[in-house]
């Protein structure tokens, strides 16, 4: 019946994508047969720069790889030169930086559940996530001085202390977040409207999400528990971090990952206030990094891998990142195919697309 | 004043940036900063827009689209380039895929600079453009003449 396949091209400027990413949606009748993605509208081709930009200050371009995951970013690279350099850096960093990660992930979870509300036309209750996490940005604000680009990390170390007294009333603060979000998550897991628009649609079976290599909440909702955090990186191992699953593998199972990681990650921040340790918070760094290195870590999307090449002198030989959203973009083709063309946009933004970082 | 420049339309589009300002963006329409008040709405059409607010610093494949989009809005318009990246290619002026600015393709008409911009720059920035289309607005009125 190939008389009646139409192809529908969806972006790449569209009122629901934030970024541009293009996909020629076959349809027949109202039901998409096969989408079909295009990219390549934000490339800049930033790994290329690593020879000609010292690695220590291009953790400042490996943080604007991506605005939204710009702190994970910036403290993968720092991790992977720390790698390759065999440096220790302070307890008190590492603590940090996992405070930060946290606090970027509430961040970046509200601006996903924000704009995944407006998909479905929900308006207040995408203002109501963004007005909770302006609270979070505050705190980026007060401790690195940035609110989306922080610039808080170096190699060795974090660049800025937050002081114990500030950090309790951090711990504070939160607990009132908490209370908003948690009134938040209600509607979004409870909602009529929501849920007939969610439930059985976008189906990832476990099966395929693993064959596709899905990464972060797009797995973890469709049951498999994979999360880079359980490693034990940076202060994860100490803290101790247990991956949240549903076994939906729809599109309501993976916004419920999602509202239930807000709560994981505030969590995780009040044990790491609790524990945080004092002393320095930076190392003096000396010598080339040279040889090769993996630096993983679970970026709000999933997980992130930047391999890092270095030739003992001041520049790096290589930089090479594969980020979650490339990842999980063979399992959004799946999901699409038998979908209904009205619920297209809220199904693409269910992988939590973040372009920026995808092509760099 | 037109009903333009009372409740002037954004178009935004993100034309290779790295998402920091794209989401300041957002943020300043939302209830904090709530640029709302002032009548100013993001629409995702072409055709509904006054004021077209352009991020990132342009790349091979997107360039056509933004001058696309830009000849898709109906006269008077105003661009505002929003981040050091869509001034002047910023940090990743030097990478192998980046044309250098938004200028390099369309006018500009008003400049924020930051990276990331912040809010409160931003509203600025298209307080300035509203200010401009003004201009324009009292020009193309005249049929072009002063
Ligand atoms: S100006 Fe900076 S923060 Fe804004 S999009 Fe460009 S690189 Fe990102």
């Amino acid at each position: 019946m190939t008389g009646r396949r139409t192809v529908i091209p969806f972006g790449p400027q569209h009122p629901v994508l934030p970024e541009p990413i293009h996909l020629d949606l076959v349809v027949e009748d109202e039901f998409v047969v096969e989408a079909i993605p295009s990219i390549g509208y934000v490339h800049r081709g930033l790994e290329s720069l690593v020879d000609r930009r010292e690695y220590a200050d291009f953790v400042y371009l490996a943080e604007r790889i991506c605005g939204i995951c710009s702190f994970t970013h910036s403290s993968t690279f720092c991790q992977g030169v720390e790698g390759l350099m065999d440096i220790e850096i302070p307890a008190r960093a590492n603590y940090l930086r996992t405070m930060w990660g946290e606090y970027s992930r509430l961040h970046s979870h509200l601006l996903w559940l924000g704009l995944f509300a407006d998909s479905l036309g929900f308006e207040s209750l995408f203002y109501n996530a963004w007005k909770i996490r302006e609270s979070i940005l505050n705190e980026f604000e007060a401790t690195t001085g940035g609110r989306v680009i922080q610039g808080a990390c170096k190699v060795g170390g974090v660049c800025r202390d937050v002081s114990n007294e500030f950090l309790s009333g951090m711990d504070k603060r939160l607990d009132d977040i908490e209370t908003e979000m948690q009134e938040m998550t209600k509607v979004f897991l409870s909602d009529y409207t929501l849920k007939k628009r969610l439930v059985g649609k976008g189906i990832l079976k476990p099966d395929d999400a693993y064959n596709l290599g899905a990464v972060g909440p797009v797995a973890r909702g469709s049951g498999l528990a994979m999360d880079v955090r359980t490693s034990g990186y940076l202060a994860y191992g100490d803290i101790g971090v247990k991956p949240v699953t549903t076994s939906g593998c729809d599109g309501y199972a993976r916004c419920e990952v999602r509202c239930k990681e807000l709560f994981q990650s505030a969590d995780l921040i009040h044990k790491i206030i609790v524990a945080m340790p004092d002393g320095d918070i930076a190392t003096t760094v000396k010598g080339n990094p040279d040889g090769e290195y993996f630096s993983r870590s679970e970026q709000p999307r999933g997980e992130v891998v930047h391999y890092l090449r270095g030739n003992g002198t001041k520049y790096l030989a290589q930089l090479r990142v594969r980020t979650p959203t490339l990842t999980n973009l063979p399992s959004l083709v799946v999901m699409l195919a038998g979908a209904e063309l009205a619920d297209v946009p809220q199904l693409v933004l269910t992988i939590d697309p973040c372009i920026g970082c995808m092509e760099r | 004043m037109s009903s333009a420049e009372k409740s002037p339309w954004i178009l935004h589009y993100n034309a290779s940036s790295c998402n920091g300002c794209d989401i300041e963006i957002l943020a300043a329409l939302t209830p904090l900063y709530d640029v709302e008040r002032f009548g100013i709405i993001n629409t995702g059409n072409p055709a509904h827009a006054d004021i077209f607010v352009v991020t990132g610093s342009v790349n091979e494949q997107n360039k056509e689209v933004l001058k696309n989009l830009y000849d898709q809005i109906p006269e008077p318009k105003v661009v505002v380039a929003v981040g050091i990246c869509a001034a002047s290619g910023g940090v990743f002026r030097d990478c192998y895929n980046v044309s250098g600015g938004i200028a390099t393709i369309i006018p500009v008409d008003a400049y924020v600079p930051g990276c990331s911009v912040r809010p409160e720059a931003l509203i600025e920035g298209v307080v300035k453009a509203i200010g401009v289309l003004e201009k324009k607005r009292a020009l193309f009125d005249n049929g072009g003449a002063k």
